[in-house]
C-alpha cells in the first residue's frame, strides 16, 4: 500500500510542477507582442477574427489607411480558454506564422513529426542496449584481461567524444568519404522501407554510440561489484556451476540498478536529440521546434515546451519508482 | 633486612640503570611534517597521471586562446569571400616542401579544367600545380596534382576600382616590382554568356565563347593562346586607361608589322577603371596599402570557411570567448548556488522545503525553453551572449546549491559544530568558518566539472542556431562546427577538423582534470595510493 501512496504521491508532485511550468511559459509567451501582421495572401481582417475566436484579443476595429486596433484580453482569461480548447476539444491552436504550417493545427503537425524522432530512437535503443549490455558483462566477466582492457579503451573513447563531433564525424566519413549511406535522411513517408532505414542508420548509429558506451560503463561496475558479494560464494558452494549463479544470481542483481536506467531511457526516447536531427536533416519533433523559435510560432512552441517538459519531468520519476518496483530491499515512503 | 636496606646510605650515581635501554621514555616527536587538507589533496592530485595530463592540456588550451588573438592578424569580423574554402598553410611545411600542411590539396581534374590552370600558373608564374607535377591515368581523361588553393583563385572576378586607385597600385608596383595588374581581354573578345563573361582567368582565345563551360583553343603545341586587348598608339580606343608601370614579361610594345601594340591594364567604364588582378598580389596590396590591418599574405593557419573567414583566429576567439563565459557563470552560479544552498542545508525544515522546492520547479524547466523565451523577451534589448549568460545562470546555480546542501547536511550536525555553537558562535559563523570549508573539496570539484558541460551547452546551442553568437569580434566554436558541416559537401573537411579537435581535447582534459580534483579531494582515500 505504501508503494501505491508513493507512486501517486510522486505522480502528484509531478503533475504539479508540470502545471507552474506550463503557466510560466504561457504567461511569458502571452507577455510577448501578439503577431498579427498578415503574411502575403492573407487578409488582414481575417487574421484579426482568427486571433479574436481564439480569445487572446476583443473589440477589434478597424482604423485609418487599414491599421487595427484591439484590446488584450487579461492573460488569465486567455490562459481559461487555452486550457478549456485542449480539455474539451484537444485544440492546442493553430499554427500563425510557421511558413509551411499556416493555418493547421499544432497538434496535427506535431503528431505527424514524431515517427521519425521516435523510429531513430527506437533503433537505437533496440542497437544500443544489446550491445551494451554485452559488452559490459563480457568487460566485468574478463575484469583485468586483455578484453575488459579494450573494452574500458573503447568506452572512455566513445564517453570523451562529444556527440557532435562524433556525428559529424560519421556524417564525413560514412555519408561522404565512403558514400555507404545518404548525407541526410530521406524525407519519404514511408518509414518502414529499406529506404528511409538505410538513410536513417547514420543517425541512428551516432545516437547509440553513446548510449552503448554507457550502459557498457555502468554494466561493467554495477556487475563487477555483485561478482564480489559473498552471496555469489555461498551459490559456489551450495553446487551451483559459475554459469549459473552468475545468471540467475549476478545478472539479476546488476539489472536491479541497470534496468530502471533503460526504462527512463525508453520515455526519454521521444524528445529525441536535437543535434542529431539537426545534422541527418531528420523531419523530426527537434526540428519542429527550432523552426518554432525562428518562425516565432506560439503555438508551437507552447505545446512542444509542454511536450519536452513532460518527457523530461516522466523520465525522471519513472527512474525513482522502477526502483521500488524493482528492488524490494529499498522501500521507499515506508517508516 | 635493615642491613641490606641500609646498604647504601646513598646510592651512587654509576649503581643506577635506566629501566628501558633507551634513554627516554617521552612520546618521539613526530619526524614527518603534518599534512594539511589541501597538501594532501594536491599530493593525490599530482599522483593521477591522468589528471595532470589534463591540468597540462587545460593550461595550453587556455594559453592558446589567450596567446593567438595577440599574435593574428585576423579577427572574426575578417573575411574574404574570395578565399575561402583556402586549405591549412603552414610556412615551415611549405619551405620544406612537404607535401602537408602546405596551402594545397590533392585535385583530380578532366583535361580542361588541368589546362586552365596550367593557363593561370603560366601568366603569373606561380606553382599552382605544386612543382608542376602531376600524373594522368591512363585514358588520359583525369589529371591528378597537388593544387595550390592560394595561387588557384588565380584573378577572380573584374574589378572596377576608381582611378585614384589605379594611379596608386602603378605606384606601388613601381615601387615594389610586384606584379598586381595583368592585361585585360577586350569586351568583344570574352565568353558571351553571363557567367564567364566577368571571369577574370580567361585571358586565353576560347574555342567556343558561347559555350557553358569554356574550354581553351590550343595551338599546335598544345599552348594555350593569350587573347589580350591590344592596341597601338594611333588606335588607342578612348576606353583604354593610360597605364605606365611594369608590363607582362616580354611585353614592352609588341611589334608586329611594323606597328607597336601595347597591351590594355585598364578599361575605363562607368565608375572606374575594370582591371584585371591577381588576388593574390591585389589582396597583399589592399591589406598591406590600403587597409593597413597588419595582415601581410593571405596565409590561414588554419584555413578558412565557406564565408572566407580565418578559422584559427576564428577557433581562438571564440575559446577565449567560451573560457571568459564559462567562467563567469561557473562563478555566478557558485556564489548564488553556496548561499542559497548553505541557507538551506544548514537551517533544514520548512526553510529548506521551501527552498528545495523552488530550486525542483525551476530545475524542471528544460534550459531550452528558458533560453527561448528570453531571447522572445530580451533579445532585440541586450546582446545574445548576455542572454545566453542569463539562461545559464537562471538554472546552473541550482546543481551547486545541491551540492552545498548536500556538504551542509553532512557536517552540520557533528562535534565540532556542536562545540563551536557551545562557545557562542554565530549561524553566520558557524555555516562560513567552520562548515563550509570542509565542503570546499566538492564543491570547487563540481565547478571545475561544470565548466566543461557550459562551454559545450553554449557549442550546441550555437550550433543549433538557437543562439547566435556570431557579432563583432564574438564567435563561437559552435558556430564553427556549423561552418564546417556544411562543408563537407565541399570536400572541405579540415573547417569541422579543427574546431572538433579542440573540442574534442577541452572535454576530455576537463574530464580527467575533473576525476582527479575529486578523487583528490575525496579524503576516504587517503593513503590508499600508498
Amino acid at each position: 500500500m505504501y508503494m501505491f501512496k508513493y507512486v501517486m504521491k510522486r505522480v502528484g508532485l509531478m503533475l504539479f510542477t508540470f502545471f507552474i511550468i506550463v503557466t510560466m511559459c504561457f504567461t511569458l509567451v502571452k507577455l510577448l507582442p501578439i503577431p498579427t501582421n498578415a503574411l502575403p495572401g492573407q487578409d488582414p481582417a481575417i487574421v484579426m477574427k482568427t486571433l479574436e475566436g481564439r480569445g487572446w484579443i476583443t473589440n477589434v476595429r478597424e482604423g485609418a489607411n487599414g491599421t487595427f486596433k484591439y484590446d488584450r484580453v487579461p492573460i488569465l482569461i486567455q490562459y481559461g480558454n487555452y486550457i478549456k480548447r485542449i480539455v474539451t476539444q484537444g485544440d492546442f491552436g493553430i499554427a500563425t506564422t510557421y511558413g509551411e504550417y499556416v493555418n493547421m493545427p499544432v497538434w496535427d503537425v506535431f503528431v505527424s513529426h514524431l515517427p521519425p524522432t521516435i523510429l531513430i530512437n527506437i533503433y537505437s535503443t533496440l542497437i544500443g542496449v544489446p550491445i551494451g549490455l554485452g559488452l559490459g558483462i563480457l568487460a566485468a566477466l574478463k575484469k583485468n584481461k586483455w578484453q575488459d582492457q579494450v573494452i574500458n579503451v573503447f568506452i572512455i573513447l566513445l564517453i570523451s567524444l562529444p556527440s557532435i563531433v562524433l556525428a559529424l564525424g560519421l556524417q564525413y566519413f560514412f555519408c561522404f568519404k565512403l558514400g555507404w549511406f545518404p548525407l541526410t535522411m530521406s524525407t519519404s513517408d514511408e518509414y518502414f522501407t529499406w529506404e528511409v532505414f538505410h538513410s536513417m542508420l547514420p543517425a541512428v548509429f551516432a545516437l547509440c554510440l553513446g548510449s552503448i558506451a554507457g550502459y557498457a560503463r555502468y554494466t561493467r561496475a554495477e556487475l563487477s561489484e555483485v561478482l564480489t558479494g559473498e552471496f555469489m560464494l555461498l551459490a559456489r558452494t551450495k553446487g551451483l556451476t559459475k554459469r549459473q549463479a552468475i545468471y540467475r544470481h549476478a545478472m539479476r542483481n546488476s539489472m536491479v540498478v541497470i534496468f530502471p536506467s533503460i526504462l527512463s531511457e525508453f520515455v526519454g526516447v521521444l524528445s529525441g536529440s536535437l543535434i542529431i536531427e539537426r545534422m541527418f536533416t531528420i523531419n523530426g519533433v527537434g526540428g519542429l521546434y527550432l523552426n518554432s523559435i525562428t518562425f516565432q510560432d506560439y503555438d508551437f512552441f507552447m505545446l512542444l515546451s509542454c511536450f519536452y517538459t513532460l518527457v523530461s519531468l516522466t523520465a525522471a520519476i519513472v527512474i525513482d519508482i522502477s526502483y521500488g518496483f524493482i528492488d524490494p530491499r529499498i522501500r521507499m515512503g515506508a517508516k | 633486612m635493615a642491613n641490606t636496606t641500609n646498604k647504601y646510605e646513598n646510592i651512587p650515581v654509576e649503581k643506577l640503570r635506566f629501566a628501558k635501554k633507551s634513554d627516554a621514555l617521552h612520546d618521539k616527536k613526530l619526524s614527518t611534517k603534518p599534512v594539511s587538507y589541501f597538501q594532501g589533496a594536491f599530493r593525490r592530485f599530482a599522483k593521477n597521471k591522468g589528471a595532470v595530463v589534463g591540468g597540462v592540456v587545460i593550461l595550453v588550451l587556455v594559453l592558446f586562446a589567450i596567446i593567438v588573438p595577440f599574435f593574428t592578424p585576423f579577427t572574426p569580423g575578417y573575411y574574404d569571400m574570395t578565399y575561402n574554402y583556402v586549405t591549412p598553410k603552414n610556412d615551415l611545411f611549405v619551405d620544406a616542401g612537404i607535401d602537408f600542411w602546405d596551402g594545397c590539396k590533392e585535385k583530380e581534374a578532366n583535361y580542361v579544367g588541368f589546362l586552365k590552370d596550367q593557363a593561370i600558373a603560366q601568366e603569373t608564374g606561380r606553382e599552382v600545380i605544386k612543382r608542376n607535377e602531376y600524373t594522368v591515368s591512363e585514358d588520359g581523361s583525369v589529371y591528378s596534382y597537388r593544387y595550390n588553393t592560394y595561387y588557384g583563385v588565380g584573378f577572380g572576378k573584374y574589378k572596377i576600382i576608381s582611378l585614384e586607385k589605379y594611379m596608386a597600385i602603378q605606384q606601388y608596383q613601381l615601387e615594389t616590382g610586384r606584379q598586381v595588374l595583368y592585361p585585360i581581354v577586350d569586351v568583344t573578345a570574352r565568353p558571351t554568356l553571363e557567367k564567364n563573361k566577368y571571369d577574370a582567368n580567361i585571358y586565353y582565345v576560347t574555342e567556343d565563347p558561347k559555350a557553358k563551360t569554356i574550354r581553351p583553343k590550343v595551338d599546335t603545341e598544345g599552348n594555350i593562346i593569350p587573347n589580350y586587348w591590344k592596341y597601338t598608339e594611333e588606335t588607342k580606343s578612348k576606353t583604354v586607361a593610360d597605364y605606365n608601370s611594369l608590363r607582362i614579361e616580354g611585353e614592352n610594345g609588341i611589334t608586329q608589322n611594323g606597328e607597336t601594340y601595347y597591351y590594355a591594364y585598364g578599361r575605363i567604364v562607368d565608375g572606374g577603371i575594370e582591371i584585371r588582378a591577381e588576388y593574390y598580389e591585389y589582396y597583399i596590396y589592399e591589406h598591406v596599402m590600403e587597409k593597413k590591418d597588419g595582415i601581410e599574405e593571405p596565409s590561414f593557419f588554419f584555413g578558412t570557411t565557406d564565408t572566407g573567414k580565418d578559422i584559427l583566429a576564428c577557433l581562438a576567439y571564440g575559446a577565449r570567448f567560451s573560457f571568459i563565459f564559462a567562467t563567469l557563470v561557473a562563478v555566478a552560479n557558485f556564489i548564488v548556488g553556496v548561499i542559497w544552498g548553505s541557507i538551506s542545508g544548514y537551517y533544514g525544515g520548512k526553510i529548506d522545503l521551501f527552498m528545495e522546492r523552488f530550486a525542483e520547479i525551476l530545475g524542471a524547466v528544460p534550459t531550452m525553453i528558458v533560453i527561448t523565451l528570453l531571447k522572445y523577451h530580451l533579445g532585440a534589448d541586450i546582446p545574445q551572449w548576455l542572454v545566453l549568460f542569463i539562461a545559464f545562470f537562471a538554472t546552473g546555480w541550482i546543481g551547486m546549491s545541491h551540492t552545498t546542501r548536500m556538504q551542509f547536511y553532512r557536517f552540520k550536525n557533528q562535534e565540532y559544530v556542536l562545540a563551536a555553537r557551545t562557545l557562542g558562535a554565530n549561524d553566520f559563523r558557524i555555516m562560513f568558518k567552520h562548515i563550509f570549508p570542509n565542503g570546499l573539496g566538492t564543491i570547487v570539484t563540481s565547478v571545475a566539472l561544470v565548466i566543461p558541460a557550459m562551454i559545450y551547452s553554449e557549442t550546441s546551442l550555437s550550433y543549433l542556431g538557437i543562439i547566435n553568437l556570431e557579432a563583432g569580434e564574438i564567435t563561437s566554436v559552435g558556430t564553427l562546427i556549423a561552418a564546417g558541416q556544411k562543408s563537407i559537401t565541399a570536400d572541405a573537411g579540415f573547417v569541422a577538423l579543427f574546431p572538433c579537435v579542440f573540442l574534442v581535447l577541452l572535454m576530455l582534459s576537463f574530464n580527467l582534470f575533473g576525476n582527479g580534483l575529486r578523487d583528490a579531494f575525496n579524503p576516504s582515500l587517503r593513503g590508499s595510493e600508498d
